[in-house]
């Protein structure tokens, strides 16, 4: 229940960081520390190297600008939940995060170690699945982007190689006239998602739905946006039975089962959580349109 | 293999230095090296909460931070909560309400409330719950401890007019 010894290395700059991890062998990053440490104390893990991220500022940062959010990976949950700026600009961030395990937790809690442990239930994964993320990974040859699809590479493995990092990712900011919805099913409030959904929708003047972006988490490794019921739904009302259709559609996807929830129950939660996440957001995007 | 480091930090106001391995947690550190057994290890991974402190004021949990996290940092422990040897207020709403049986919980939970009530002096019940979600209590069932902290925020909040 104690970390076995490891080389302990903080450098303050990501230059500093990717020299060492083009030299070092079997090394791990730290960040917030809310899923490595824990692996560490039981030791799954026992790397020989540990970089410790919460040195390195630059990591660091929000920017809006353009439509579009970048968060640096370092950048505590906690700041994302309090940020006055990205409660303006996206909400349903706020909002998720608010599922996100505790305030303890969330206190140290970054964004990069969320995306990069990469839980198929975790609420800023599914984030950076509706809101089309893209991930800035580093190394000492350079540096690339690459979407949250590509990003994934199954069960709790992500596609960063060992001597890279992610820097940041990028989000597209919803759009003013969007209406939001998330929600999710756990055992207990602030574990791992079995199911979560979210969904952004806006509504034209004549109150047909314009656009809409669903994602969900649970049915397999990564997220999934079902881009045919998004498709089905433009320029149909948001009628219930419209959306009933839609979570149907969404409960009829693929999905597996492990030690704990079979595939037949996840599908039947995913169908429940995308009706009541779209009727959220077909609810709040009428608020928006009669403002 | 050993690796060392050299470690300044304030922990309740105190000025410490000493030398720890890096693999030592926070919490660790606090009750071996510092004696300050207040603060306790329960699951060592970061699910019951028991090990709750306040790092630059904000909570923590000290098995998932290295004691050499900790250099340059101010920690408060429950063992800072008490002012003058007395009880503070919302020590003192803890026996009030009896929200203590066995005591492993209660220094993570009051930790955990001293940061929430700090930033929240007038939480609704569903906020309370929401944030004692991270300090699990197998004794109790809670109730007390919520009292406890509703009694504790109107008294606070007393105090400060």
């Amino acid at each position: 229940m104690k970390p076995a010894a490891f080389k302990y290395h903080d450098p303050n700059r990501l230059s500093d960081v990717v020299e060492l991890l083009s030299t070092l062998e079997n090394t791990r990053l730290l960040a917030g520390g809310q899923t490595l440490m824990p692996m560490m104390n039981f030791r799954y893990l026992m790397p020989d190297h540990l970089i410790d991220l919460n040195q390195v500022a630059e990591l660091n940062y929000i920017n809006i600008d353009g439509g579009y959010m970048t968060i640096g990976a370092m950048t505590r949950q906690r700041t994302l939940e309090f940020s006055k700026e990205v409660a303006k600009h996206c909400p349903i961030i706020v909002q998720a995060l608010q599922y996100v395990g505790h305030r303890q937790t969330r206190n140290r809690g970054t964004i990069g170690g969320s995306l990069c442990h990469f839980d198929p239930g975790a609420e800023l994964v599914n984030m950076t699945a509706l809101l089309d993320g893209t991930l800035e990974i580093c190394s000492k040859s350079g540096s690339r982007e690459v979407s949250i699809g590509e990003f994934n590479q199954g069960y709790l493995t992500t596609q960063i190689a060992e001597d890279e990092i992610l820097s940041r990712v990028r989000l597209k900011l919803p759009g003013e006239k969007d209406g939001v919805g998330f929600v999710e099913f756990a055992r207990r409030h602030g574990d791992f998602a079995i199911v979560a959904c979210s969904c952004l929708m806006s509504l034209d003047a004549k109150g047909l739905i314009e656009s809409v972006k669903i994602a969900v988490s649970g049915l397999g490794a990564a997220p999934v946006r079902p881009h045919n019921v998004e498709m089905n739904l433009r320029g149909q009302a948001p009628t219930k039975s419209a959306l009933i259709q839609a979570a149907h559609d969404v409960g009829q996807m693929e999905s597996v089962s492990d030690a704990y929830v079979s595939a037949a129950y996840r599908q039947h939660l995913a169908r429940i959580m995308t009706y009541r996440a779209l009727s959220q957001a077909a609810k709040s995007a009428q608020e928006k349109t009669n403002d | 293999m050993t690796d060392k480091r050299n470690i300044a930090l304030k922990v309740n106001g105190v000025d410490y230095e000493r030398g720890v391995d890096t693999r030592m947690t926070l919490v660790d550190f606090l009750r071996h090296e510092l004696e300050l057994t207040g603060t306790h290890v329960g699951c060592e991974h970061g699910v019951c909460g028991a090990c709750t402190v306040l790092v630059n004021g904000e909570s923590v949990r000290s098995c998932l931070m290295l004691a050499v996290q900790a250099n340059g940092q101010s920690i408060q422990t429950v063992e800072g909560l008490a002012v003058n040897g007395e009880l503070n207020i919302l020590q003192q709403c803890f026996q009030d309400h009896h929200s203590l049986q066995c005591g492993f919980c209660t220094s993570g939970m009051l930790m955990t409330l001293t940061e929430f009530l700090r930033d929240h002096p007038n939480p609704t019940e569903q906020e309370v719950q929401e944030v004692l979600s991270g300090n699990l209590c197998r004794c109790t069932g809670y109730l007390p401890i919520m009292s406890a902290a509703m009694d504790a925020a109107q008294k606070m909040r007393e105090a400060k007019v």
